[in-house]
């Protein structure tokens, strides 16, 4: 095993709405964390959620065992958001006041919204109930990095790379770049780097958490 | 992150639960593999076909579960060793065969795979396939992590051997869909030799013909091999405990509830007063094993989902053994301890043991707690619709204008596919689809219901059902319907492939699970066959397709009306648009149209907004899949469609 981790298990929610490549990204982080020596059970709720569903996986990473599929309540150790309602969602039932978590800021409007039915709730107040409800809160527009790329899509990879920026897994370039030349086409993997060191950078530019802390952009 | 054949021995790598059972078949050398696409079970099939290979490994997607098993009994009878493999509804449309095939033995060891659905995260019930292993009398087997779903699959080829018949594997959403750690085995260099030995006595096992008659002798065997896996189960190391030998409470578990049990466990730091035994084969459960168990512990908890199946194995042997045992008190499904149904968490069982054993979990910080509450009713509810440009949101609303013009009040008989979502949420089907059963029933019903015009119904019965719904169960349904002259009609929803599942092939596409080109077989020739009026057409064509369709609705008997157009998802279609569609924002009336945003409002595609400032409808270009069927809903036609949409 190489690397430490904070807690064991240590727990992660990856969570967005059908599409967004929910599914992939926790593929990636755990191949990462598996070769890194530990061990990685991913729990995952698919089928309908390609219709427009919330997407969730749990992640947990241990050196000694297999852990449940699903993370007790009130027990996640770090929430990646790829949309900020479905970030919310995960923080009501596995929030803690000790949570890091990393949300895209680029809403995906339920159907509800669409139509005039529903509100969403504004960016000011995701905002600040993301940062009440954690140690520590990033946000970044992964999806508009992703559209700069040339792809939406990556947008799930922005924020691994986010999560790799963090420090608080053992994880980092060299190995997604050996994880993803393996699971990809060739003529993708540049653009999956490309959008890897773009999440790297938009957590670790800015100095440390405290600083960064609730900042929108 | 995916693996092939290069990945050998000793290997570690990350695995689906049903990638693990795929590798425990390959393992073992299975040589045919059958099933039919269903949640959670589909990928199983999926991985195997990408190592089919001539005279080593056959794969195919059967036309229903019960095909599916009597071509692997075929296999298993010309000693071959095969896996069959279904979702939990899927045994019951397997069950008739399974229950003569279980009387009648298999050669080559036959594994079938049931992968449950708990919670019905993707299923429209949570039946439960481990009541079939105690009714048909065949061993059963539940794995508890994914290093042993390909352990516990790859052994039961070797257990159907020893014992002569059909072993089944039970696994569940939480663990087909699940994924962790696995070291990989050998994969052998096998190839089969497929003959089938029948010119023996009908009492040779070895060489007789296959049958499960006579019927008393074959029972009485079959019950010998029960007894003797029982014997097996013994010893075997798919069963565990840990914690102390005199626990204050022992917990009996299976399957992903193991993980839920050890999580619940370690959350509450009772390690030293619980006991854990984790069984993974849970029927028969070994007696002996159960009995020691048993005698050291008072208090008895069992964790499993969804029914009481393990706790009614105990409390059955319990009452047998008590005046060795003692008596037991015991918790689970009927005193209310665990919820009956529904799938279960950490949660649930933690909240369990800490009642028996009265330790509270910490909770989160009252501080906390109130900031939670500020969620309360902020966050919209993501509804679940068919896709942007799918062509049954366009069935569904032509089929809605075709019931309001008939005025008979009547209904659509729902179906098993994406096109569930109409029964599901009856905004997604425009409350036109009102009964949702098995794959299949929809035209049952419909048939039935088309026989009720002596007894004053006038409403007339509609019935859906896809392409390869339509291969799995509605034939039989439809045959029946036009032999009795039921009044109904039938809409086949051809989207041109297994889209809910992931596009499976079916004997309507010209190519199989293997990729090898093959005979198609025509729906529209089928029903023709049948002597009935059969009518094709494009559900993007509102306006003719409804017009066709209430022509059919007019006339007595059985008519078919088939809808073709390929699924917004296929391979040939995604990323595609057929048209640039636009709002005219000078016609688009808005909310002063009187239409009452009839596009966002009713027809519902997230491709439409409603723009809240100029209080218009828009396109959403992004999420807009070119379809044009917008356009022919707007009263104002202030929806546009230019030729040759962007990809």
């Amino acid at each position: 095993m190489t690397g430490t981790l904070e807690k064991d298990p240590y727990n992660i929610v990856i969570t967005g709405v059908g599409g967004q490549g929910n599914v992939m990204a926790s593929r990636v982080l755990s191949s990462m964390l598996v070769r890194r020596g530990f061990r990685v059970t991913i729990g995952e709720t698919f089928g309908m959620s390609q219709r427009g569903g919330s997407v969730m996986s749990h992640i947990r990473v241990s050196s000694e065992g297999v852990w449940s599929p699903q993370i007790p309540k009130g027990r996640a150790d770090l929430v990646v958001g790829l949309e900020p309602i479905e970030a919310l969602r995960v923080l009501a039932d596995y929030g803690n006041s000790a949570v890091v978590v990393l949300v895209n800021i680029r809403p995906t409007y339920p159907v509800g919204v669409i139509t005039g039915e529903a509100e969403y709730p504004d960016p000011e107040t995701i905002r600040r109930a993301v940062t009440g409800l954690s140690a520590d809160a990033r946000f970044l527009d992964s999806t508009r990095e992703a559209i700069r790329l040339g792809n939406s899509i990556l947008g799930n990879i922005v924020m691994i790379g986010a999560v790799a920026g963090l420090r608080i897994l053992p994880v980092d370039r060299e190995l997604f770049d050996s994880v993803i030349r393996e699971g990809m086409p060739a003529d993708r993997v540049e653009a999956n780097l490309r959008a890897f060191d773009i999440g790297v950078k938009s957590v670790s530019e800015r100095g440390g958490p405290a600083e960064t802390s609730g900042d929108i952009d | 992150m995916s693996w092939d054949r290069s990945h050998g021995e000793g290997t570690e790598v990350l695995l689906m639960g049903n990638e693990a059972i795929a590798r425990g078949a390959l393992e073992a050398g299975v040589h045919v593999a059958s099933g039919y696409p269903g949640t959670p079970s589909s990928e199983i099939i999926e991985t195997l076909a990408r190592f089919a290979e001539p005279g080593r490994l056959y794969v195919e997607w059967s036309t229903n579960e019960k095909v599916a098993m009597e071509v692997a009994a075929a296999a298993s009878f010309a000693g071959l060793r095969s896996l069959c493999v279904m979702k939990q509804n899927g045994v019951n449309v397997a069950s008739d065969f399974l229950l003569h095939l279980s009387g009648s033995g298999t050669r080559g060891g036959m594994v079938l795979v049931t992968c449950d659905d708990p919670g019905a995260l993707s299923s429209v019930n949570e039946g439960e396939s481990r009541h079939f292993a105690r009714l048909l009398e065949i061993p059963l087997l539940e794995p508890g992590d994914f290093q042993e779903a390909k352990e516990m699959t790859r052994w039961a080829f070797s257990l159907s051997e020893e014992i002569r018949n059909v072993v089944m594997v039970r696994s569940v959403t939480r663990m087909s869909h699940a994924s962790g750690n696995v070291v990989l085995g050998p994969l052998p260099e096998a190839s089969g030799k497929a003959r089938f030995l029948c010119d023996g006595a009908v009492s040779d096992p070895e060489r007789g013909p296959m049958t499960s008659a006579p019927v008393i002798r074959k029972h009485l065997l079959q019950q010998e091999k029960l007894g003797k896996a029982a014997a097996i189960f013994e010893g075997s190391p798919f069963n565990g405990y840990s914690g102390p030998e005199r626990p204050e409470l022992l917990l009996i578990t299976s399957s992903a509830c193991r993980l839920y049990s050890r999580e619940a466990v370690s959350l509450l730091e009772v390690e030293e007063r619980v006991g854990l035994l984790n069984l993974g084969t849970t029927w028969p459960i070994p007696p002996g094993l159960l009995k020691k168990r048993l005698a050291a512990a008072e208090k008895v908890l069992i964790v499993e989902e969804v029914l009481p199946f393990i706790e009614d194995q105990v409390k059955i042997f319990a009452a047998g053994e008590a005046r060795e045992i003692g008596i037991k008190t015991f918790y689970g499904k009927y005193d209310g301890t665990l919820p009956m149904v529904g799938e279960l968490n950490p949660d649930f069982v933690a909240a369990a043991i800490g009642r028996i054993l009265g330790v509270d979990l910490p909770s989160l910080p009252t501080e906390y707690r109130e900031l939670l509450r500020g969620l309360e009713g902020i966050l919209p509810r993501r509804e679940q619709t068919f896709c942007p440009g799918c062509p049954h949101r366009a069935t569904f609303w032509l089929i809605r204008e075709a019931l309001q013009r008939d005025g008979r009040g009547g209904f659509v008989c729902g179906d098993i596919g994406c096109y569930a979502m109409a029964s599901l949420f009856p905004a997604a089907g425009f409350g036109t689809s009102k009964t949702l059963h098995a794959m299949g029933s929809g035209t049952g019903l419909a048939s039935g219901f088309g026989k009720f015009g002596p007894f004053g119904m006038r409403q007339p019965a509609l019935a859906v059902c896809g392409d390869s719904t339509f291969y799995h169960a509605a034939i039989p349904a439809l045959i029946n319907a036009v032999h009795q002259r039921a009044d109904m009609t039938f809409l086949v929803l051809d989207n041109c492939g297994t889209a809910m599942t992931g596009f499976q092939p079916h004997p309507g596409i010209a190519v199989n699970a293997m990729g090898e080109t093959t005979p198609m077989v025509d729906i529209a020739g089928l029903c023709r066959s049948l002597g009935v009026p059969v009518e094709t057409a494009d559900p993007f064509s509102l306006r003719e397709t409804g017009e066709t369709l209430n022509r059919l609705m007019e006339n007595p008997g059985v008519k078919v009306l088939i809808l073709q157009q390929p699924c917004a998802l296929s391979p040939e279609k995604k990323g595609k648009k057929r048209y640039l569609v636009e709002v005219d924002a000078v016609r688009c009336l808005g909310d002063a149209c009187g239409c009452n945003r009839l596009c966002t409002r009713i027809f519902r595609c997230p491709g439409l907004l409603w723009n809240r400032e100029k209080k218009k409808a828009e396109i959403d270009e992004v999420i807009c899949a070119g379809c044009g069927v917008c356009a022919g809903i707007c009263p104002a036609e202030a929806i546009r469609c230019a030729e040759g949409g962007a990809s």
